[in-house]
């Protein structure tokens, strides 16, 4: 049966009672008083050199406070980035500044040149129009292998070129990776696009900023992932603020998908101006502007290999990518194409050499970053995309050639210095083949056909590191920050419970199931536990929610706040009984003695820890509340396998997606709806990367794809009703709750699939001359394909 | 968006008379211009809403037995009260954007805006409808002149569109993605004295007739007549959403498809 309450319940989201009745707190819903608004005067040329910039007439526009341009942040830091690489010959990447305001040059379409502070927006937006700004405008670099030409302009003037690294994984394997190719017995070669993406999370950016003169403390409001990073990112790198003069509040926030997880210029601003000023300052981005001041996803052009033996054997893989990191380095953009991709092209398989080369390269476009699965997506587009094509090639099912391959022994250490601590890939592909009715394939596509319409199926497997990350290991590729998590429970006298975690919530659920954990821990209501996030005042220093980590970083820092919890309350009760502490249980919210029927309820001794007259004070501490700091000891392995099946139209090669499997493997599942839940907006995001999103430059650097005229999201009825299935578990080995995150598993395992399937629809129509086709696969794209 | 006076007149008369003032812009359902007001690329100064002028709503039956649609007529309205009259412009109505935009988008709006990827002008050229303005009536044949380009004269507001028809009608929509207005729509209609055949979304010039279609088709009107036909790409616009050749590609592909299921 169900469990309805604790670990495996789907309990209903709380957080959704005031998302859903509009009564959610967000940052756009905070307004201070006496507050000012600011409006981002924006670069409309992707290069070109600022020669001067006239603000004389719109300072005299109605309700203009102050101007601010790049002069005003000379002095201040710029935008730090929190990753740095060393490329294959051991030096580190090309790191070039990246102002609050452009200073000197701009260097994408909305790069921001100057800051109208007014007392409306309107106003703000009115003598921002009224500002004069003469740029010389400069050819610009859109291409990525037109960039690394030489000769070809440079992004930054003082940088050697516009390499940001070329970085060499495992440099020390290439020998004999290319001494496996030459005795290959079949080479399967694929060069593909994983396209550029905008995240468009459904609350846009905000920040306000505020001072405080009397007591000289700032705070800021903003659309943050990971408050503590951005006061740690700001007070110290660019502000200048001590981290106990600085609060960042990240209320309730509408998504993020990685986007939020950066430090960006606007959150400065407003900071800064706050003090200056003397008053509030907020900020709100239209969606127009996110689209070119949100950082941007994937965007990697790529040449892979797999070099077989000749009984179908995986002997080596070798990748060559151009990664696109856009006009400045965003916080964590360096380690997206390298340690969030390399480190996973051993996807699923036993492939005992592997090279990963990838060049960063700086363009005139908007900065890229990690976007809900960063860099997996890629290394699993890659991976899974060559082995369907090698299956074809050597004329076996693509499934047997993923099987025969598999790893099947744990723990495995990859080539690429990873260690998969459990999994079991023939578990998640055996669940799939029954979720799907392969065998009922062919009279489905019989049907399609007779319907004139041609029907495919495409399969794949993905493997994600998640639970990120081990701080010593993170620490020697390059990060400079730790990936530990926090969590702090404070039980009151009453017995409720606030759990204050590091974590952060933007749609993911935690108040919910984080509460389920604890409730199961003690044995109490998960409605007597409160789960807060979101606020440095009032919680301990975390690394906040990205890459799948709140429930297996921040969820074991709360299970071991809670052990401490347990263990002191263990105490207290025993004192109550007088027994010894060796012999109290806890079960359903009480205390036994052992082989008694001696007992007091929870409720008892929280008072006990809080009005302590029978208490034992010569031993221990009245109060009831423990912090822990969790640094997990390796990553965690979702992994799993997926399906798409699609009719593809011959006549105008737009694609349906007919249906679409999951069969996931997260570890131990806490709350299994969140995790369906968190599963289909996964596939919803990488289906609607492989067939309709698409961030499209022109050769000048003109977004062509500024709106959703043209950037096209997908749409509920583009997409299929979901089979997901996380029954196959293989615990997590490291963490105390055995779970894997599942957060963007969907995201990350859809697009081969869905490319896949139009690809084998091609082919059992005929069209065996298509290869390969770039995402998106748009109708257009597909029927251009078909024409040969 | 800036600030702008606005109108709310209850009769054609006065609605010209407000739209005679300096910098005034008519208002239909806001869909198309008010994003742009947003944008702050139009600034009237004052907005002429025509959406409480009683004889420019809904939709009748005239003797000649057109279907007559006031210019303030909602989509949403056209959906339901031209269903039982013309089929096909209800279908072509029903599935223009969204619930939100059909109940606020206005026939007029849609054909004065002539957006070269809108629905019906399509369905206007093929019924060969005539546009009543507030001075004349002008042939569809006449109106539409290119990309947002049309017959009517500054501060000329369309008051009522009447539709001839057809025996038999089918608007083919193939969306543009992202927007879901036309990357390719033909509207077909088979009149007693021929067919007429319509295209929107394709071409830089705007909303077109095919004639070599309509020829092919009023001869025989089967799938199997435009087979052997072709449309040059050479004026078809080339964009992210597809070239000109795919472009063209689809106009016969939906020619077809709309001929078959018009039946
Ligand atoms: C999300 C979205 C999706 C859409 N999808 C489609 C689609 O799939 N297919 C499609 O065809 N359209 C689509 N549209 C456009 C929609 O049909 C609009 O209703 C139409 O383009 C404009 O009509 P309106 O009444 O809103 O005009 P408004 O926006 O009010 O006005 C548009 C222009 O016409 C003028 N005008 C308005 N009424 C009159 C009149 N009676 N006489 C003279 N001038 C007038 C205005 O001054 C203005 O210049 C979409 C719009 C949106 C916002």
């Amino acid at each position: 049966m169900p469990k309805d309450h604790g670990i495996g319940a789907s309990s209903k989201r709380r957080e959704d009672v005031r998302f859903l009745t509009g009564r959610g707190r967000y940052t756009d819903d905070i307004n201070l008083y006496g507050q000012a608004y600011v409006h981002f005067l924006r670069s409309d040329v992707a290069h070109g050199t600022l020669n001067g910039i006239d603000t004389s007439e719109a300072e005299g526009m109605p309700g203009v406070i102050r101007i601010f341009t790049g002069k005003d942040f000379e002095g201040v830091g710029g935008l730090p980035c929190g990753w740095q690489v060393t490329d294959k010959h051991g030096n580190p990447m090309q790191e070039p500044g990246h102002p609050i305001l452009a200073q000197g040059k701009v260097r994408h379409v909305g790069d921001p040149i100057a800051a109208v502070v007014a007392e409306t927006a309107a106003q703000a937006r009115s003598a921002a129009e009224a500002i004069a700004v003469d740029i010389h405008e400069l050819p610009a670099v859109i291409d990525m292998r037109k960039a690394l030409e030489p000769g070809a302009p440079k992004v930054h003037d003082d940088l050697d070129s516009n390499l940001c690294y070329d970085w060499g994984f495992v440099e020390e394997n290439k020998g004999a990776v290319d001494e496996a190719f030459s005795k290959a017995a079949h080479v399967t070669t694929l060069e593909l696009v994983n396209n550029r993406l905008a995240p468009n999370a459904m609350e846009p950016r905000v920040a306000v900023g505020d001072y405080a003169a009397g007591t000289d403390d700032s705070t800021l409001y903003t659309t943050s992932q990971n408050p503590h990073v951005i006061r740690l990112l700001m007070g110290a790198f660019v502000l200048g603020i001590p981290e106990h003069k600085l609060r960042v509040v990240a209320p309730d926030v509408g998504g993020g998908f990685g986007s939020k997880i950066f430090h960006y210029a606007e959150e400065a601003f407003c900071t800064f101006a706050a003090k200056q000023l003397k008053r509030p300052v907020k900020w709100t981005c239209s969606r127009s502007e996110a689209f070119i001041s949100d950082a941007h996803g994937r965007d990697h052009v790529t040449k892979i290999e797999l070099a077989l033996d000749a009984d179908n054997n995986f002997m080596a893989i070798r990748t060559d990518t151009c990664a696109n990191m856009g006009a400045y380095l965003s916080t964590f953009a360096p380690s997206v194409p390298t340690w969030l991709h390399g480190t996973l092209m051993a996807g699923n398989y036993k492939t005992p050499l592997i090279y990963v080369n990838v060049k960063a390269v700086f363009t005139n476009t908007v900065p890229v970053d990690a976007y809900r699965g960063a860099g997996r997506p890629e290394a699993t587009f890659q991976l899974e995309r060559l082995i369907d094509k090698a299956a074809r090639e050597l004329g076996v099912d693509p499934v047997e050639l993923r099987r025969q391959n598999f790893i099947t022994e744990f723990p495995y250490a990859t080539p690429v210095a990873v260690e998969y601590d459990t999994g079991d890939y023939h578990a998640t592909m055996d669940k799939l083949l029954i979720m799907i009715d392969r065998d009922g394939f062919d009279a489905r596509a019989a049907k399609s056909k007779e319907a004139g319409k041609l029907r495919g199926l495409g399969i794949n497997c993905y493997i994600e590191a998640c639970g990120i990350a081990p701080s010593a290991l993170v620490g020697q590729l390059g990060a400079r920050a730790g990936l530990y998590e926090s969590a702090t429970v404070r039980v009151n006298a009453t017995g409720g419970i606030v759990v204050m975690t590091g974590s952060h919530s933007h749609g993911q659920g935690h108040e919910t199931s984080f509460a389920q954990v604890v409730a199961d821990m003690i044995g109490i209501p998960e409605a007597q536990i409160e789960i807060v996030h979101g606020d440095t005042a009032n919680t301990p220093m975390g690394m906040g929610t990205y890459g799948s980590r709140s429930i297996a970083v921040g969820g074991s820092a709360m299970v071991r706040a809670t052990e401490k919890i347990i263990s002191k309350a263990k105490k207290i009760a025993a004192h109550l009984m007088e027994a010894s502490d060796s012999d109290i249980e806890l079960k359903d919210g009480q205390f036994t003695v052992a082989g008694t029927d001696k007992s007091v309820a929870w409720g008892d001794v929280t008072l006990a820890a809080y009005v302590p007259h029978n208490y034992p004070l010569t031993e221990l501490e009245p109060g009831l509340e423990e912090t822990a700091f969790y640094d997990p000891n390796n990553f965690t392995y979702p992994a799993g396998a997926y399906a798409c099946e699609v009719e593809v139209d011959p006549e105008t090669g737009k694609v349906k997606i007919c249906s679409f499997a999951a069969a996931d493997d997260f570890g131990n599942v806490i709350n299994p709806m969140i995790v369906s839940g968190q599963v289909h907006g996964g596939l919803a995001q990488g289906i609607g990367q492989a067939l309709l999103e698409n961030v499209s430059y022109d050769a000048d650097g003109q977004l062509l794809s500024a709106s959703y005229m043209d950037y096209a999201m997908p749409r509920a009825d583009d997409l299929p009703f979901y089979q997901v299935d996380h029954s196959c578990v293989t615990p997590c080995t490291h963490n105390p709750l055995g779970v894997k995150g599942c957060g963007e598993a969907g995201a990350i395992g859809s697009p081969p699939a869905v490319v896949n399937a139009v690809i084998d629809a091609l082919h059992r129509g005929g069209m065996t001359h298509v290869g390969h086709i770039d995402m998106p696969l748009t109708s257009a794209r597909v029927w251009t394909a078909m024409q040969g | 968006m800036y600030n702008f006076e606005f109108a709310k007149p209850t009769t054609i008369a006065d609605a010209v008379e407000a739209l005679g003032h300096e910098e005034a812009q008519a208002l239909g359902g806001g869909q198309t211009l008010l994003p742009t007001m947003k944008q702050r690329l139009a600034a009237p100064a004052t907005l002429v809403s025509l959406n409480a002028i009683p004889e420019m709503i809904g939709v009748c039956l005239n003797d000649a037995g057109e279907v007559c649609i006031g210019g303030a007529t909602t989509h949403a309205m056209v959906v339901r009260e031209a269903a039982a009259h013309y089929p096909a412009l209800a279908a072509l109505a029903s599935h223009i954007g969204d619930p939100a935009v059909r109940n606020r988008g206005t026939i007029g709006g849609s054909l004065a805006n002539n957006d070269p990827s809108a629905c019906y002008p399509a369905a206007a050229l093929a019924s060969g409808a005539t546009i009543k303005t507030n001075t004349r009536d002008i042939a569809a044949d006449d109106y539409f002149q290119g990309m947002f380009e049309t017959a009517l004269n500054d501060g000329e507001i369309i008051t009522e569109v009447r539709f001839p028809v057809p025996q038999t009608a089918n608007y083919q929509k193939f969306v543009q993605p992202a927007s879901r207005f036309a990357l390719v729509g033909v509207f077909v209609a088979q009149f007693a004295d021929g067919v007429r055949v319509a295209v929107t979304g394709a071409s830089s010039d705007g909303v077109f007739r095919w004639t070599e279609a309509e020829a092919a088709l009023s001869g025989d009107f089967s799938k199997s007549a435009v087979d052997g036909l072709s449309v040059p790409s050479g004026s078809m616009i080339s964009d992210l959403h597809g070239s000109g050749d795919y472009r063209a590609h689809l106009v016969k592909v939906m020619t077809g498809r709309a001929v078959a299921a018009a039946g």
